[in-house]
């Protein structure tokens, strides 16, 4: 297990805007009366997307609306790895580095990572950019790997990954999933299957 | 090699549309009001005649499993759960069903909870798979659009919902009740069994927890019938399956192949072969990062189904086929999921919790040498008291790899410590 802790300085408040509000409505419908603390993830992840980390005030918000003791709040926060408990930056990198995406080249990722960002949680100073590694994220056959806010690059190289992180702090259009020939998880060079759908 | 005419998962690569027409013209959904009108026991039949195990690792009979329902309601609703909280390394299978074939999901969710007498199913869809997610909405949303979920879904006269939830990041939801208690809003920390949740789940009501391809199967298995799925493979590993080839093969992909296929046709048929030829492959993981590793000299012959590789000690587990080549420190492989355990334990049970973070501490050490023979069998001995003294699987996860090195690689082991820094400082 990890130990993850509330970030040091925290905002004054939290609120989320109208829109999150109905839409965490539309939520909490899903689970039966009683139920409304299953909504507990989805709320969370709405903040986090609305403000980009998790904060304190934040999760005493989600807390309130669901009608749960602050501690189960704060429990939920601090054991699922994706809230993130402090600042990221706007492009925030994910790279898998668990066996799978190891055999296929992730340390290469990871000097990318500390050439052109630094550290695991420090955060570029123009605030574009900042990575962590991660654990299995699922996209084996496509290693190695990156989640970048809510889209996968896969079937990278150093140098289509330095060229992906380039170009979206340049605010470019960046093509998601394989950064090769491929276009989801068939092999490479031909299909061996199916061949007749393509 | 298995037939186009007998593959289920017909847009797998997503060629074409994941949409509502495309997926009628892939013949889903056709004439599912009949499927259910034959009634409960007959979907169960079929699915029980089809040999189908579950496809999420453990490898338990799904009809069997769906059975073990209430057969009389005591008031209390009952409910599907679909496990697409889908994390085991090496595993990619259930993200390409919901983003490309996400209404053979959906068609065996309505079947699935037909037969158990549910009304309402939620699909835990892991954290990451945020797209996944939304491809999986789209369809829900359209399927609603066209009665086909509802109130007197499909026409059938049974009503039925289907809810999109997700994770946040954890692997021990794919534990089917860590991810009932984290879908209750708390903690994903497993709970004791028993009560098991067939008698006692979700809000304490009864559930059956299923893997995303074991669910979509069931359409094509109840249409064509049980005994096509179980002509399939050999008895009691019968059908068909997705299999994930990663690690170092030419071509890694997903592919649905035959239960039963050797290991070294499905490498060199579909991933395009072990990168630089067969002879320079070292090892294998067949079935997801939780089971042990072969070496060559097994992979060779070695079938791909439950039993052929229980025979092995090892497993079919989720079918994910990583493969190493002789340029492979498989120390340090082994030592890098140690550190996935480590990170993904939940903390609850001491010998996990503790144990995980031990193993891949002295692995570490190992890899570079710096350890003490002795210590392999120490090692050994912690993987045991691990292995079966926890409430979940996950135990056992973290300690099979470990002891799957040690049984097959242990001259290697021994032989970088004789060249590490501590045997001198032993003598």
């Amino acid at each position: 297990m990890s130990v993850r802790r509330l970030h040091a300085t925290q905002p004054e408040s939290f609120a989320f805007t109208p829109e999150n509000i109905e839409w965490s409505k539309g939520q909490i419908s899903k689970y039966p009366e009683g139920r409304q603390a299953s909504a507990i993830i989805p709320l969370l992840w709405q903040a986090q997307k609305q403000e980009g980390w998790l904060s304190e005030p934040a999760i005493r918000t989600v807390a309130d609306m669901l009608d749960m003791p602050y501690m189960r709040a704060l429990e939920v926060a601090t054991f699922y790895t994706m809230f993130n408990l402090s600042p990221v930056g706007e492009f925030f990198v994910q790279l898998c580095g668990t066996t799978p995406c190891w055999l296929r080249g992730a340390d290469d990722l990871k000097s990318v990572c500390r050439k052109m960002i630094g550290e695991q949680g420090d955060i570029t100073e123009d605030g574009k950019l900042s990575w962590l590694e991660v654990e299995c994220l699922g996209a084996c056959v496509n290693a190695p790997m990156v989640q970048i806010n809510d889209d996968f690059y896969e079937d990278l190289t150093a140098e289509s990954f330095e060229q992906v992180l380039t170009d979206l702090r340049a605010g470019k259009e960046v093509a998601t999933g394989p950064q090769n020939t491929r276009h989801t998880s068939e092999p490479e060079g031909g299909l061996t299957v199916l061949k007749g759908t393509k | 090699m298995l037939r186009d005419e007998d593959r289920i998962f017909t847009n797998i690569y997503g060629f074409e549309g994941a949409d509502l027409k495309a997926a009628k013209a892939r013949g889903d959904w056709q004439a599912t009001a009949d499927l259910i009108k034959k009634g409960s026991d007959w979907v169960i039949d079929e699915v029980k005649a089809s040999g189908l195990r579950g496809r999420g690792g453990a490898g338990f009979p799904t009809g069997l499993k769906w059975s073990f329902m209430p057969k009389e309601n005591d008031g209390r609703p009952h409910y599907l759960v679909v496990n697409a909280d889908e994390s085991e390394p090496g595993t990619c299978k259930d993200r390409d069903i919901m983003r490309h074939e996400p209404h053979k999901l959906l068609e065996g969710c309505l079947l699935a909870g037909f037969a158990m007498g549910a009304h309402a199913c939620y699909i835990y869809v892991r954290g990451e798979f945020i797209r996944e997610r939304e491809a999986l909405q789209r369809a829900v949303d359209e399927a609603y659009a066209d009665g086909l979920l509802g109130k007197n879904a499909a026409g059938s006269g049974w009503d039925y919902d289907i809810y999109v939830h997700h994770g946040a990041g954890a692997y021990i939801c794919g534990e089917e009740t860590a991810l009932i208690e984290s879908l209750e809003g708390k903690k994903g920390m497993p709970r004791l069994k028993p009560p098991f949740p067939a008698n006692m789940g979700l809000y304490g009501c009864p559930t059956t927890v299923n893997n995303v391809e074991s669910i979509a199967v069931a359409p094509t298995i109840c249409r064509r019938g049980g005994a096509w799925f179980a002509g399939l493979g050999r008895e009691g590993n019968s059908g068909t399956k997705l299999f994930c080839i990663s690690g170092h093969v030419n071509n890694p992909c997903n592919v649905e192949e035959e239960m039963g296929i050797p290991l070294k046709e499905l490498i060199e048929k579909h991933a395009g072969g072990v990168r630089g030829g067969w002879d320079n492959l070292l090892a294998v993981i067949p079935g997801g990062s939780s089971v042990p590793l072969l070496p060559k000299e097994i992979c060779d012959t070695v079938l791909m189904d439950f039993d052929s590789l229980k025979e092995v000690q090892s497993g079919l587990g989720t079918a994910a086929v990583i493969v190493m080549d002789k340029s492979t420190d498989i120390i340090k492989a082994i030592a890098r999921i140690s550190h996935f355990y480590k990170h993904e334990s939940c903390g609850q049970c001491t010998p996990c919790r503790e144990g995980t973070g031990w193993m891949w501490r002295v692995l570490e050490r190992m890899a570079a040498g710096r350890a003490q023979p002795k210590e392999i069998d120490m090692l050994l001995q912690v993987t045991k008291q691990i292995e079966g003294h926890t409430i979940c699987a996950l135990g056992d996860a973290a300690a099979w790899p470990v002891q799957g090195l040690i049984r097959h690689f242990r001259p290697l082991i021994e032989e970088r410590l004789a060249a590490g820094p501590m045997q001198e400082a032993a003598e």
